[in-house]
């Protein structure tokens, strides 16, 4: 792997959502919310969202691990607020689907936004764990709410 | 601060930059290229690299003489017997203990597991009830240790109602042996500890802990594996009463590890696994056992493993533990003084305690598993993560750290390499200011 990849990898969109995430902090007043671990790393994201009808309001989440999986939940709170749920869960499928392809599968901007800069993980297995963390814990956050 | 262990090698003189040069055409792995570079693989803590000496040992017996061990009256069973119980001779003599004494294990995780079940089983009547954990009764473990010296004991205290301790580290680290009256009563039966931190490399003074544990006649179980590959281990010197290790850690076979018990000891421990192979006379209703260590090894056995371990101690012995720990300890005060000239980078352990080449770090900023991932970028293997110890990390007050360690085959250059991507990769996530 050149420094050319490790730069796909840890494209400048990740590295800034992961000095500067949006959502940090959860907001009382959810509906549904979640915890994961990564039982590897340690790494641990805990979501909450606020569901109003069939549209998801808000989506805020406390945690902590590497530049990817804090880089991920940051850009997931930006692309999925407002979302329904039903085009949320599909997104997350889109999004497991993307990464799990070991680089077959990218991500497109119409579904994505910035978040496409994740599809970048897909070619390192090791990752991709890292990358989904926060997807999870949304699906899992849902299916409470 | 050195222990008593230590002070036969501190005069060995290390190994020079051609022997190592030399000692790396054995280990094949090590011309890998990773993505373009050569591989620095700075992870012997977690695994170490296998010489020719030992791929050749594994496959000349399986090629030539594999057999089942003590059983059979053909030449090939009583060939691979014969050469399986050598290899217990070996690995005997490498650690100052008799053949008698020597268990083999699948790792040093299920030594320490054997041990722990042995003990609750002994309130069943097999072996010496004496052993047997009641309630009330106190386990000590350490503050510092890796989950496979933590674990067994939590359970083995729910099995029992014994209640767990543990003996507290400093700020930095080092184990808190001004406490040792307090954790240490009359009510100890197990004292459970490692002679090297995996996390953070520090050589523990176990001599006060040791004795502290037999006033009171509690049983000392030393988990060694990092310290086995990397610097003289006299388990009688010691004076522990158990002691485990790897074969994967000190360049032998995944799938093997030791397990040595004072005979008198084992000799009044019951059995954990039960089966074929460690029993004299069995009716439908009971079975009478073998003396150890046949006792304490049920089924059939590892027996390539065990021949490949051994080549591995002969590797070992030929170059001289005094001198691999020489080289060790040059690289490990290398590594921390290297890392600390690094802005933001926190080393863990003391500086100037007895250390083997074995450094944990955090770098401000950086998430252990994206330096791990840079560090890749350039062919440096390094392990990242909570290395199976959690609670010395949540006392330190981290949830994942970096490590780098070295073997008798790590090189000044490799060293070098990894301090200098280390400094880089703290430009290269923007946390430099």
């Amino acid at each position: 792997m050149s420094t050319d990849d490790l730069r796909a990898l840890y494209q400048e969109v990740i590295l800034t959502h992961s000095r500067e995430p949006d959502g940090r902090g959860i907001v009382d007043g959810w509906t549904g919310r979640a915890r994961e671990v990564n039982p590897l790393c340690g790494d641990e994201i805990d979501l909450a969202v606020t569901v109003e009808g069939d549209v998801i309001r808000s989506i805020t989440w406390e945690g902590h691990g590497c530049a990817i999986s804090q880089a991920s939940a940051s850009l997931l709170t930006g692309l999925l607020e407002g979302a329904t749920v039903s085009d949320a869960r599909d997104r997350v499928e889109r999004f497991r689907t993307a990464l799990r392809s070991r680089g077959e599968i990218e991500l497109d901007e119409e579904h994505f936004g910035d978040a496409v800069a994740l599809g970048g993980v897909s070619r390192y297995v090791a990752r991709v764990k890292c990358a989904m963390l926060a997807w999870v814990v949304l699906e899992n956050a849902l299916a409470t709410s | 601060m050195s222990t008593p262990d230590l002070t036969t090698h501190l005069i060995a003189p290390g190994l020079t930059e051609a022997e190592v040069l030399t000692f790396r055409r054995d280990f094949p792995i090590l011309g890998e290229t990773v993505g373009g570079h050569p591989l620095a693989y700075l992870d012997s803590a977690a695994t170490s690299q296998k010489p020719r000496a030992v791929l050749d040992a594994e496959r000349d017996f399986l090629e030539r003489r594999n057999s089942a061990v003590h059983r059979g009256a053909h030449t090939l069973a009583a060939e691979a017997t014969e050469e399986f119980e050598e290899a217990r001779a070996t690995v005997a003599a490498f650690v100052g203990a008799d053949p008698g004494e020597i268990v083999w294990t699948s790792n040093a995780t299920e030594g320490i597991n054997l041990v722990a079940y042995a003990l609750s089983n002994a309130a069943y009547g097999d072996g010496d009830p004496a052993l047997a954990i009641a309630p009330g009764d106190e386990l000590v473990v350490t503050e510092l240790e890796h989950h496979a010296n933590l674990i067994p004991w939590q359970q083995l205290a729910r099995r029992t109602g014994a209640v767990l301790r543990h003996l507290p580290v400093d700020d930095e680290g080092a184990l808190r042996l001004d406490l040792i009256g307090d954790v240490i009563t009359d009510r100890t039966r197990v004292v459970a500890v490692s002679h090297v931190s995996n996390v953070i490399g520090i050589v523990n003074p176990i001599a006060e802990l040791v004795a502290a544990a037999h006033a009171v006649g509690a049983i000392v179980v030393l988990d060694a594996c990092q310290s086995a590959p990397h610097i003289p281990l006299d388990v009688r010197a010691l004076d522990v009463d158990i002691a485990v290790f790897s074969g994967h850690k000190m360049l032998g076979p995944t799938g093997v590890g030791v397990l040595y018990g004072k005979r008198a000891l084992l000799e009044r421990l019951p059995p954990f696994l039960t089966g074929g192979s460690m029993i004299t006379t069995v009716t439908l209703e009971r079975a009478e056992f073998l003396p150890p260590p046949q006792r304490f090894e049920a089924g059939t056995q590892r027996v390539s493993q065990a021949i490949g371990l051994a080549a591995a101690v002969r590797y070992l012995d030929a170059i001289g533990m005094p001198r691999i720990a020489a080289h060790d300890r040059r690289l490990g005060r290398r590594l921390v003084e290297g890392l600390a000239a690094v802005s933001g980078v926190r080393v863990l352990g003391s500086a100037t305690a007895e250390r083997v080449g074995l450094a944990g770090f955090d770098l401000a900023g950086v998430h252990p598993h994206d330096l791990g991932q840079f560090l890749d970028d350039r062919g440096i293997a390094i392990r990242v993560g909570h290395h199976c110890a959690q609670p010395l990390h949540r006392r330190l007050g981290l949830t994942a750290s970096s490590r780098a360690s070295t073997a008798l085959y790590t090189t000044d250059d490799e060293v070098e390499r990894f301090l200098i991507a280390v400094a880089d990769a703290a430009g290269f996530f923007g946390v430099r200011p």
